[in-house]
């Protein structure tokens, strides 16, 4: 009897425990876990070119990836430590909540709401796009005010459900939104007729007329960007210095395309007298230290990654983009890194 | 155990002892820590869940509900626009679910029932045609099926500027199947009214013929009498109204056809396929409750000199229902609920719209307990309803 109850009492105390685990380590629960795992998890697309799609051989690719890999050669000195969860637009922030992936990069936008209420923090913006529409060339249409009426695909779960609606009130003009989840059958039901327009960010649109329509000049992108949609990596909320090591492994890679530094000459350039070369390849400055990281965590980035530019012109020029407000502060865009000091 | 019973009765009611070897004590000990442990898991669950909410700074509560929704819907069957709540959108969901089910059971039980008939016939063909259908239409996944008649609905046919016109004012396009209605009238609620009325008259007209035949042995053409209130009543509250002939017609105007009744592809493709599946297990189960009817009651009722379609009615047909109708609930529950995968295919169910709503807003375990909520609602009612029914065709033993 008295060994039931007191077994019954050790096993209320044990569970009452449970949620409130020891932390110890460097402080943040999430890099713990990616180093004694030994692999970066990342939320990526997985259906959109140029951003985040596996290639014929079965390796991800795309200016998001990019960052997932940034993020692995600064922690493990390993660009190809990383494996990747195909997400879609609305399993995204669930699969971030829950734990399942340590870092999103998903052509997410930026947005208050998100930021305060899902539970995760945004913290750089790695693409700046906006929303627009691709019609079929034969339906002649110039301009997005001339779609009223018209059938629209879109995807659940995103901001570009909210704009579209938000602009077709706004121009007091009427649509039928055709909501599907997965954007391959999204595409599909595009292509076969159902839908007059396709929806998404520019960059997206782009991506798909390049990479799924059989006959890319067929379509056209109609010329209204009708929102700001700024695309940026978001990680769980309550882990700043996690946050902290995503945020500086993607400023770095602005930063050495400032500094003229690109996976090709980045060895060379590891004795310059530039103090700000210095400090950035961990010569001085002891940078990685403050990050927990270690002092090489830059280099290793430029060199197994390379620079914005260069992952710019890998990945998104040949989609047919344009630097545009995407290139570097110095040349007239919005791309600018706080200083790496 | 009367022998227990007796002899503890006979020495009044025993004293419960603090021990395990109580069977009283003992039963009621067990049971509270049962309870106590299941109550504990709860209890570490919905702390936990709402401690980790917190500490993330996701928001909870129902309050997402009243704000404004901001998305369109494509299908909706009462007024909704971007500017209404979060809250209405999932009413319409629920609506759009409760569509399809409802048309979905009604097609399913005739599309079912015909086929496991058709089964048990005696000619050759549409016996092996049946048995076809049944085996094909079970053994394949349902999405599978689904996204089959999606992508045929939407390949198969022309798009809106070249839609086809089998018959005036009916247009088959990938934007779905139009058809015209008649224009809007005041005299349509009146003939709805109607219709009730004869509905109801109906049932008296049932009552009174069968009260007849038991005192006079007369029989009452009660099918041509219900036929005639049913239909009879609203046209002649039309023809009070003076006739309105004007019909809404569908015509193409922009990107779309405008005016009349829209099937979309994705309605179409869902109720079709859910229809087809739902019906080969219905069969099976038509098929073994006639089955199970002995051949001696159709002998026995053969020498009694009831006609062929008198004796389904009154002998066949009242005994296999009782084997039918419990096999048949389950049925009418699993086409509900797999009703849900419209997601994959774009139609707005409520699991769609959920979804949607706990993606914009965060608030997956609110969106989540909406979505079982509804579910079970809607399968309760379902099973309940199913429960009267049978025990209401349930063999009476007198």
């Amino acid at each position: 009897m008295k060994a039931l109850a007191s077994a019954i009492a050790a096993a209320a105390v044990a569970v009452a425990a449970l949620p409130a685990q020891a932390q110890q380590g460097s402080g943040s629960p999430t890099l713990d876990a990616v180093k004694a795992r030994g692999q970066l998890i990342c939320g990526a697309n997985g259906s959109v070119a140029g951003f985040g799609m596996p290639n014929a051989r079965g390796e991800w690719t795309g200016l998001d990836v990019d960052v997932c890999r940034a993020v692995a050669a600064a922690v493990f000195g390993d660009a190809t430590k990383v494996r990747y969860v195909a997400t879609t637009a609305q399993q995204r922030f669930t699969a971030l909540q829950s734990g399942e992936i340590d870092l999103l990069v998903r052509n997410t936008t930026w947005t208050l709401s998100r930021d305060t209420s899902l539970g995760l923090d945004f913290l750089a913006t790695n693409f700046y796009d906006g929303q627009g529409f691709m019609v079929k060339k034969s339906l002649n249409v110039k301009s997005a005010k001339e779609l009223n009426g018209a059938t629209i695909c879109v995807q659940p779960g995103t901001t570009t459900e909210l704009n579209l609606a938000d602009y077709f009130r706004a121009n007091n003009i009427r649509f039928t939104p055709v909501v599907i989840e997965r954007l391959e059958e999204n595409i599909a039901a595009y292509l076969a007729g159902r839908c007059d327009s396709f929806t998404t960010d520019v960059s997206g649109l782009a991506s798909i007329r390049a990479a799924n329509t059989p006959v890319p000049a067929d379509h056209v992108i109609l010329p209204e960007v009708i929102s700001k949609e700024p695309l940026g990596p978001s990680v769980r909320h309550g882990d700043a210095k996690w946050g902290d090591i995503v945020k500086w492994a993607f400023f770095a890679t602005l930063e050495a395309e400032e500094l003229g530094l690109t996976s090709a000459n980045i060895d060379s350039q590891m004795n310059s007298t530039n103090p700000s070369i210095q400090r950035f390849v961990g010569a001085t400055g002891g940078l990685g230290q403050m990050l927990g990281l270690d002092n090489k965590w830059a280099y290793n980035i430029i060199k197994q990654v390379g620079n914005y530019g260069e992952q710019y012109e890998r990945n998104i020029k040949p989609l047919g983009i344009e630097r545009g407000v995407n290139n570097l502060w110095t040349k007239g865009g919005l791309m600018y890194a706080p200083p790496l000091r | 155990m009367a022998d227990i019973a007796a002899s503890s009765g006979a020495r009044g009611k025993p004293a419960i002892r603090l021990s395990l070897n109580d069977p009283t004590f003992r039963a009621i000990f067990w049971q509270i820590v049962v309870v106590g442990i299941i109550g504990l898991i709860l209890w570490y669950l919905i702390s936990n869940t709402l401690h980790n909410l917190e500490v993330r700074k996701i928001a909870t509560g129902w309050g997402f509900l009243s704000r404004e929704a901001g998305f369109a819907i494509g299908e909706t069957a009462i007024e909704y626009g971007p500017e209404n709540s979060y809250g209405r959108a999932i009413v319409v969901g629920i609506l759009n679910t409760l569509r399809v089910a409802i048309i979905g059971i009604v097609l399913a039980t005739i599309l079912g029932t015909f086929v496991g008939i058709g089964r048990l016939s005696k000619n050759w063909l549409i016996a092996k045609v049946c048995s076809v259908y049944v085996e094909f239409m079970r053994n394949l996944p349902l999405l599978v099926q689904l996204f089959f008649w999606w992508a045929l609905f939407q390949d198969a046919f022309p798009g809106p500027r070249q839609a086809l016109e089998p018959i005036t004012g009916f247009f088959f396009s990938n934007r779905g199947i139009k058809m015209p209605i008649p224009a809007e009238h005041w005299i349509h609620a009146w003939m709805g009214v109607a219709f009730l009325i004869g509905v109801a008259a109906s049932f008296y007209v049932k009552h009174w013929a069968a009260a007849r035949q038991a005192a006079t042995g007369e029989q009452f053409p009660v099918l041509y009498a219900a036929l005639g209130l049913i239909l009879g009543l609203p046209f002649v509250v039309w023809l009070i109204g003076g006739a309105p002939v004007a019909m809404d017609w569908p015509a193409l105007r922009g990107f779309n056809f405008q005016g009349g009744l829209t099937l979309t592809p994705e309605f179409a493709a869902l109720l079709v396929g859910l229809v087809t599946y739902t019906a080969g297990f219905i069969a099976e189960i038509v098929r073994a409750g006639i089955l199970a009817v002995p051949h001696g009651q159709t002998e026995a009722a053969s020498a009694l000199g009831i006609r062929r379609g008198k004796m389904l009615q009154l002998v066949i047909l009242p005994q296999a229902l009782r084997v039918i109708v419990p096999p048949m609930t389950s049925q009418y529950l699993n086409l509900t609920k797999n009703s849900s995968l419209a997601v994959a295919i774009g139609y707005p169910d409520l699991v769609s719209i959920a979804n949607t709503t706990l993606n914009q807003t965060g608030q997956a375990i609110e969106g989540i307990a909406i979505i079982m909520a509804a579910y079970l609602t809607v399968s309760l009612s379902i099973s309940l309803f199913m429960n009267w029914y049978n025990k209401r065709i349930a063999f009476k033993e007198r």
